[in-house]
């Protein structure tokens, strides 16, 4: 699903003493397919922005399109519920939205409101828990009763069961050990691939952003600070810094060790092992040359 | 925004009727309730009227701030003088229309009774309007004191509440948050039959309760990790002191019910 | 002889009778004025250290002592005063209406005078750069702002002991640097014990030392450089190590010799240099 954002403006409590303008006329695209990465501080219009993708608000002005939806100021939408299918939003620890009384009902809830047929919801399910790597005898137990961990893949299941042609996901590995984090994000990875999904993931994590977005969008104070492929963006620190974000640690090293070293590695996206090998020769051929 | 939260009615401002200590803007508001029930000749209503009206122009509150906290009562006002014009049959006749006679009294009855109402409220709401709650719960917490020696527990009671009111925002926000999460997955909070809507609280409520209990139980650790015991050999940072303001505010409600002596019928 | 330190001495522990061990004849002592990092996967136990060492749960086997004396009910008192406790979410350790409000609990806990309360606050909130925000209500302040609030209400009883239990784990990049140099400035300005107990491979590098969890026993207890030096090891039992030992792993392998593990940028960096100086 293709999405635009035209001239998009956001007011909190218009007419009142606590106006806020959350979003100044936004403007980008996402092409249907591809991984966006949407980075921002607290503030930025991040939280905002997500809430446009699925029409939990609407622009103050401005036109938002999702495929063959719009969203526009004063208009009321009847497909309103049409378009909430087909965007699945994970938000930021989702694990709080879990309320039935058996981990199965709790990923049927979003299809059974969407009015899909009970086969289709059973298929759903044991779909998605194979997705999350969720172990099916999970399905009958209380979702109060499962780790943390697990609570999260039961949440992000519940999404996935809507089969959503959009991913949206807010900081989806927040809280999470390292360990933890990895997993989720390499299966989201993999289901965005799978899929095909348009994925939009709202992260702080410039690693990530480096590892699995193929745009990155740049916020700042609700406008778009900087928008490109992550490597493109990530190689200017200097406008990066003045936002007080950072680059990748990779990028940041490489960079350092270009300036000390006087070498002129470039980071291209090689792995650990191929930039330790090409910063070893480096250093060697110092020593060979002198 | 978050931010722009209000917790209760309190309109921030620095006027001396924000500054008189809590305790005192208590007390006295308890006994205008008392002597507003003595006044019966309309010189005594006047002198009543001038004191609430009088303090309400010296708090600087906006007049529709005032208002609002009559909005939800001017119907029983107003039920309370229609019903004294029916029912009391007492003095002259002043008009009769359609067979119904509306005496004097009635008339009489039913403005008293009315604008008693009218000024409780005034002040009462006035209270609220210049007085942050924690003020109050630590007011409340200070004149409840004597009932400690009947094992009254006073100092839980004011914790539970100026607990309450720390986590009414942070539980706001939450709310907000699974109606969104909840939302986006297909209820519908705003439309249907009302039994569907009922329905579609359930997903709310739970989430809520249980994230509620979660804090309760992460707080009560937090609190016990940090020597919380009970109110016993505890100290309070916050303290309320009687100064000249408050003196000067009781002359003037001692004058204000001298007045109301004299202007007695 | 110095009293003044905490000792797990072969303490083992379970929430119930018919569960699991969460620890193991677990034994270690963490100094005066030092900075002990505490890692390990999920359920190795970490956590249930934190909850010990202030008295929030007892052992079954074994005694925990805090400078000579042990964790029980009659001590508990006095030890929450030495030992302060950080938890993990911001909101819920958060009691007070005000920022001066919440600083001032635990002094109100332990029954100290006003006039001293009121100086503390003041010098507490300094310490943790929150002045300006003395009289703000919580729900208008960052979560980094909360937890360094959450510091300063420990700092105010000044205990001799703080433990930050995943204190950083629900923050952004920008409250974590924000707490980690609170943290810093803090040990390095008063005289306090730090224990961090921790995902955050940033944080472990710059503590003093590190204790390794694993199933409920300590599994090893080093420096962070030698625990670093042991990937291989460390991955086994689930854990990760920093970008700067990955690399320096890796330049090892394609034949760079290493004169020692490398903590961060600039050591790996000098590392380099050396090397390629070298004739």
């Amino acid at each position: 699903m293709d999405i635009t954002f035209d001239q998009v403006s956001y007011i909190y409590q218009p007419n009142s003493p606590f106006e806020y303008r959350a979003l100044k006329d936004l403007s980008f695209s996402i092409p249907s397919g591809s991984f966006v990465a949407v980075i921002g501080h607290t503030g930025s219009g991040k939280s905002t922005l997500i809430q446009h993708l699925n029409g939990l608000l609407k622009p103050t002005k401005g036109t938002v399109t999702l495929g063959e939806y719009q969203l526009k100021a004063k208009e009321k939408n009847k497909e309103l519920r049409e378009l909430r299918e087909k965007v699945g939003v994970v938000f930021q620890y989702p694990e709080h939205q879990l309320f039935e009384e058996t981990v199965a009902k709790d990923i049927a809830f979003g299809p059974r409101n969407f009015g899909v047929n009970e086969g289709e919801i059973d298929r759903r399910v044991n779909e998605a828990i194979q997705a999350t790597h969720l172990d099916e005898e999970l399905l009958e137990r209380s979702p109060f009763d499962l780790s943390g961990g697990q609570m999260r893949r039961v949440a992000i299941s519940g999404v996935l069961a809507m089969n959503p042609e959009v991913l949206v996901l807010d900081e989806p590995t927040a809280g999470l050990d390292p360990h933890g984090q990895k997993e989720i994000m390499e299966m989201f990875y993999d289901l965005h691939q799978k899929k095909k999904l348009t994925t939009v993931l709202v992260t702080h994590s410039m690693e990530d952003a480096l590892a699995y977005a193929d745009q990155v969008i740049i916020l700042n104070k609700g406008e778009v600070y900087m928008q490109g492929s992550p490597l493109e963006l990530f190689k200017k620190q200097k406008a990066l810094e003045e936002v007080q974000l950072d680059v990748p640690e990779v990028i940041e090293f490489i960079t350092k060790a270009n300036e000390k070293l006087g070498a002129d590695i470039e980071y291209t996206g090689q792995s650990i092992a191929d930039l330790a090998k090409e910063m070893a020769d480096f250093v060697r051929g110092g020593r060979d040359h002198e | 925004m978050s931010s722009s939260l209000i917790i209760g009615q309190y309109v921030p401002g620095n006027s001396v009727i924000h500054r008189i200590d809590p305790r005192s803007k208590i007390a006295i508001i308890f006994f205008y309730v008392v002597i507003v029930f003595f006044a019966n000749s309309v010189m005594s209503y006047g002198v009543l009227a001038l004191f609430a009206i009088g303090a309400s122009l010296i708090s600087k509150v906006p007049f529709p701030y005032l208002m609002k906290g009559l909005k939800p009562v001017w119907f029983l006002v107003l039920f309370t003088f229609i019903l004294h014009l029916i029912v009391t049959k007492q003095g002259d006749v002043l008009i009769s229309i359609l067979g119904w006679e509306i005496y004097r009294e009635g008339v009489v009855q039913g403005a008293a009774i009315s604008l008693r109402f009218f000024l409780l409220i005034l002040v009462t709401s006035l209270l609220t309007l210049t007085t942050t709650p924690i003020e109050i719960t630590d007011a409340i917490e200070e004149l409840l004191g004597p009932l400690k020696k009947v094992r009254f527990p006073v100092h839980e009671l004011a914790l539970m509440m100026s607990i309450s009111l720390r986590f009414i925002p942070t539980l706001m926000q939450e709310t907000e948050k699974i109606s969104k999460a909840q939302a986006s997955r297909g209820v519908d909070f705003r439309t249907g039959a009302f039994k569907d809507r009922v329905r579609a609280v359930i997903p709310l409520l739970v989430p809520l309760f249980v994230s509620a209990f979660k804090r309760a139980e992460d707080l009560a650790m937090a609190m016990e990790a940090r020597g919380y015991q009970g109110g016993e050999g505890r100290t309070k940072l916050r303290e309320l002191t009687i100064s000249r303001r408050d003196i000067a505010a009781y002359i003037v409600f001692a004058g204000i019910v001298t007045a109301l002596f004299l202007t007695r019928s | 002889m110095d009293q003044s330190q905490i000792e797990f001495r072969n303490v083992s522990f379970r929430y119930q009778e018919d569960m699991p061990w969460v620890l193991r004849n677990v034994s270690f002592t963490i100094g005066a004025d030092e900075w002990v990092a505490i890692i390990g996967h999920n359920g190795s136990g970490k956590s249930t250290i934190a909850k010990l060492m202030n008295g929030l749960l007892f052992p079954q086997e074994g005694k925990i002592l805090v400078d000579g004396e042990e964790v029980t009910q009659d001590t508990l008192w006095e030890i929450r005063k030495r030992v302060g406790m950080v938890f993990q979410n911001p909101d819920n350790q958060f009691v007070g209406t005000t920022v001066r409000d919440d600083v001032a609990f635990g002094m109100e806990n332990h029954g100290m005078p006003r006039e001293v309360m009121i100086k503390r606050i003041k010098e507490s909130l300094n310490a943790v750069g929150m002045t300006e925000f003395e009289r703000h209500e919580p729900h208008r302040l960052s979560g980094g702002q909360k937890q360094r609030v959450a510091i300063a209400s420990v700092l105010a009883v000044s205990p001799r002991y703080i433990i930050l239990d995943e204190a950083t784990a629900m923050l952004d990049p920008k409250g974590r640097k924000e707490i980690l140099k609170t943290i810093r400035t803090v040990q390095e300005e008063r005289e306090l014990s730090l224990i961090t107990i921790t995902h955050d491979l940033q944080e472990v590098t710059q503590a003093e030392r590190v204790i390794v969890m694993n199933g409920g026993e300590v599994w090893m207890e080093s420096t962070p450089r030698d625990i670093f030096s042991k990937k291989d090891s460390l991955i086994e039992i689930g854990l990760d190590t920093p970008f700067v030992s990955k690399l320096a792993d890796h330049m090892k392998d394609a034949g760079l010799e290493l004169s020692r593990e490398p903590l961060n940028h600039q050591e790996l960096l000098e590392e380099l240099w050396t090397s390629r100086s070298i004739k």
